[in-house]
């Protein structure tokens, strides 16, 4: 079986700055992987470079080859059919200027959609997924810019499923998020495993044990340690650092 | 209730020492200095634009406005410059406008910063700079001689729009640039194109400054003499009176801010209020544009969507 996602070698590089050190490894499909790691590890910058948002970034460069569905991401000819493969959620949340029901219908009518009924019926669906539809269900035509940060946060989610993709990268989602709505949301992302791959970067630890099926521990643009979570978390990593991490105890 | 009174300590009571009222007191003068250099800078501006208008209305009236200057310019109105300047301002802003936005949409979104774009941006900054006698005669060698065009509304327009150009790109490069990058990545992330992103969230998130650029353009255009004066204006011309259409393309016309000068220093025995007149039109017509302006800025920034 072919991975999903194939990492080989990569190094990336802000100017002269250095980020990842040639780090290789792979997704599976339709697995929760974690990342972990402390800030400026590169976790953000990793999934930049896989749906190729890293490019814009002046002056930066990057080796090594990031594959999705076995083909090389610098290889496509369709950079923008490669992004809609892969739903993005960046940290910050951004509600776009645009009314809330704009905000989710914008991914599939830049794609080619059209049909009202049809965008009716997803919108509201990538809305419920996000836990965020009871909450604006009756007010849709207002400004996706004026919810609050965690609802801002969960419109970001339902934008980034509204292009139905096959793989689903959550960049530290619940960092606007009050727990009871990271719950719930967690309980939605155990259910879309199903359909999609997900690749959960996060700086709680304890999500990445309740979500992940393997976690990969990097740290200063290194791989550390990475394996099926019930060994990162359980009394034997391999790694020293991972144990410290994971219990709280680095630095 | 008590327990907790006692164990709190005592509260400190504000104190206004000398080192308070001294702080308070250098505010107030701080304040004063600089309430008063607006007051300076103001008195002026006022001064002259009350003693131009006080001079210059009781001459000005509808026939004023809408006929030809006539017995050597000392008497007659000025339709054939202020229509002349109308055109000019037209037919440079058709050219500029769209240019200048366009050239600005691709410098801020599309370009990459390398050695071309950071050639563009120098030179945009440094054509901005440049004394409008060298637009002028640029544009006398470019477009009257090297094109061919002669004299004439157009050749005039193009010297008006490529010396404007540079205000039109860094004004819009600025209201592009104050669309939060945020927004773009968002778009980027779910597939949409850099046209799609621009075309749905920072065109109609930045029209409200870009708008006001191109309007404060206007102003300038109208107000310049130089330039028109070596590519297409004339001293004197007498047009259909009444017809907006008077002037063709190529036709050599009249201009506002010329006949002001022409007026005040090259015509003998013209009314002392004439020029005072031809002022207070230019004048009144660039507060008028420019005020379309602010209330254009403010009625869409109202409706700002962040
Ligand atoms: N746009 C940028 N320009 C220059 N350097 C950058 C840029 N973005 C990130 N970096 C640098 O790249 C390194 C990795 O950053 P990255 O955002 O990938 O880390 P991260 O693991 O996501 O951290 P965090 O947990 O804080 O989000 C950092 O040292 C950071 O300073
Ligand atoms: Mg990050």
């Amino acid at each position: 079986m072919v991975s999903k996602i194939q990492v080989q070698n990569l190094r990336t590089w802000y100017g002269e700055k250095q980020v990842h050190h040639g780090i290789s490894f792979h997704v599976e499909p339709n697995e929760i992987f974690g990342i972990i790691g402390p800030a400026q590890s590169g976790k953000t910058t990793l999934l930049r470079a896989i749906n190729r948002t890293f490019e814009f970034t002046a002056g930066t460069r990057q080796e090594g080859v990031i594959s999705v569905d076995g083909e090389d991401v610098k290889r496509v000819r369709d950079v923008y059919e490669l992004r809609r493969k892969i739903g993005m959620v960046a940290p910050l949340p951004v509600g776009l200027p645009l009314s809330i029901y704009d905000n989710v219908a914008f991914a599939p009518r830049s794609a080619g959609m059209r049909n009202k009924g049809e965008l009716d019926e997803l919108v509201e669906r990538c809305l419920t997924q996000a836990a965020l539809w009871d909450e604006v269900k009756d007010r849709l035509d207002s400004l996706g810019t004026k919810l609050s940060g965690g609802q801002q946060q969960r419109l970001t989610i339902a934008r980034a499923l509204s292009h139905q993709p096959e793989i689903l990268c959550l960049d530290e989602f619940s960092i606007a998020i009050d727990p009871v709505t990271t719950m719930r949301i967690e309980d939605v992302l155990k259910v879309l495993k199903k359909d999609m791959t997900i690749i959960l970067v996060t700086n709680l630890v304890q999500q990445a044990r309740r979500l992940a099926a393997r976690t990969m521990f990097l740290w200063n643009g290194e791989i550390i340690e990475c394996d099926k979570t019930e060994v990162i978390f359980g009394g034997k990593p391999a790694d020293k650092r991972t144990h410290d991490y994971v219990n709280g105890i680095f630095g | 209730m008590t327990m907790h009174a006692e164990a709190s300590p005592t509260p400190v009571p504000f104190v206004v020492n000398d080192a308070v009222r001294r702080k308070m007191k250098h505010e107030k003068i701080a304040k004063g200095i600089f309430a008063t250099m607006i007051v300076l800078m103001l008195l002026p501006l006022i001064g002259i634009l009350g003693y131009l208008v006080s001079q210059g209305a009781p001459l000005i009236s509808w026939d004023f406005l809408t006929t030809n200057p006539a017995k050597g310019m000392t008497q007659g109105g000025i339709w054939s410059a202020l229509l002349g300047t109308i055109w000019l301002v037209i037919v440079s802003l058709c050219i500029s406008a769209p240019m200048g936005v366009m050239a600005a949409v691709y410098l801020n979104e599309y370009a990459r910063d390398n050695w071309f774009t950071r050639i563009v941006n120098l030179a945009v900054v440094n054509l901005a700079g440049v004394p409008s006698i060298v637009h002028a005669l640029f544009g006398m060698g470019a477009f009257v001689l090297f094109f061919d065009m002669g004299r004439g509304i157009l050749a005039a327009s193009l010297t008006l729009a490529v010396m404007t150009m540079p205000v039109v790109i860094t004004s819009t490069r600025e209201a592009l640039g104050a669309v939060p990058m945020s927004f773009r990545e968002a778009c980027w992330n779910v597939g949409a194109t850099k046209w799609q992103t621009i075309w749905k969230i920072v065109l109609p998130n930045s029209i409200s400054g870009i708008l006001t650029g191109v309007i404060l353009e206007i102003s300038r255009k109208a107000g310049e003499t130089v330039p028109i004066m070596f590519t297409g204006a004339v001293f004197f011309k007498k047009i259909q009176e009444g017809d907006f259409f008077a002037y063709g393309l190529n036709d050599q016309c009249m201009a506002l801010s010329m006949h002001l000068y022409t007026v005040t220093t090259q015509v003998n025995g013209a009314p002392r209020e004439l020029p005072f007149a031809v002022a207070t039109v230019l004048i009144v017509s660039i507060i008028l544009i420019n005020s379309t302006a602010i209330a254009t800025r403010a009625w869409l920034r109202s409706r700002k969507k962040w």
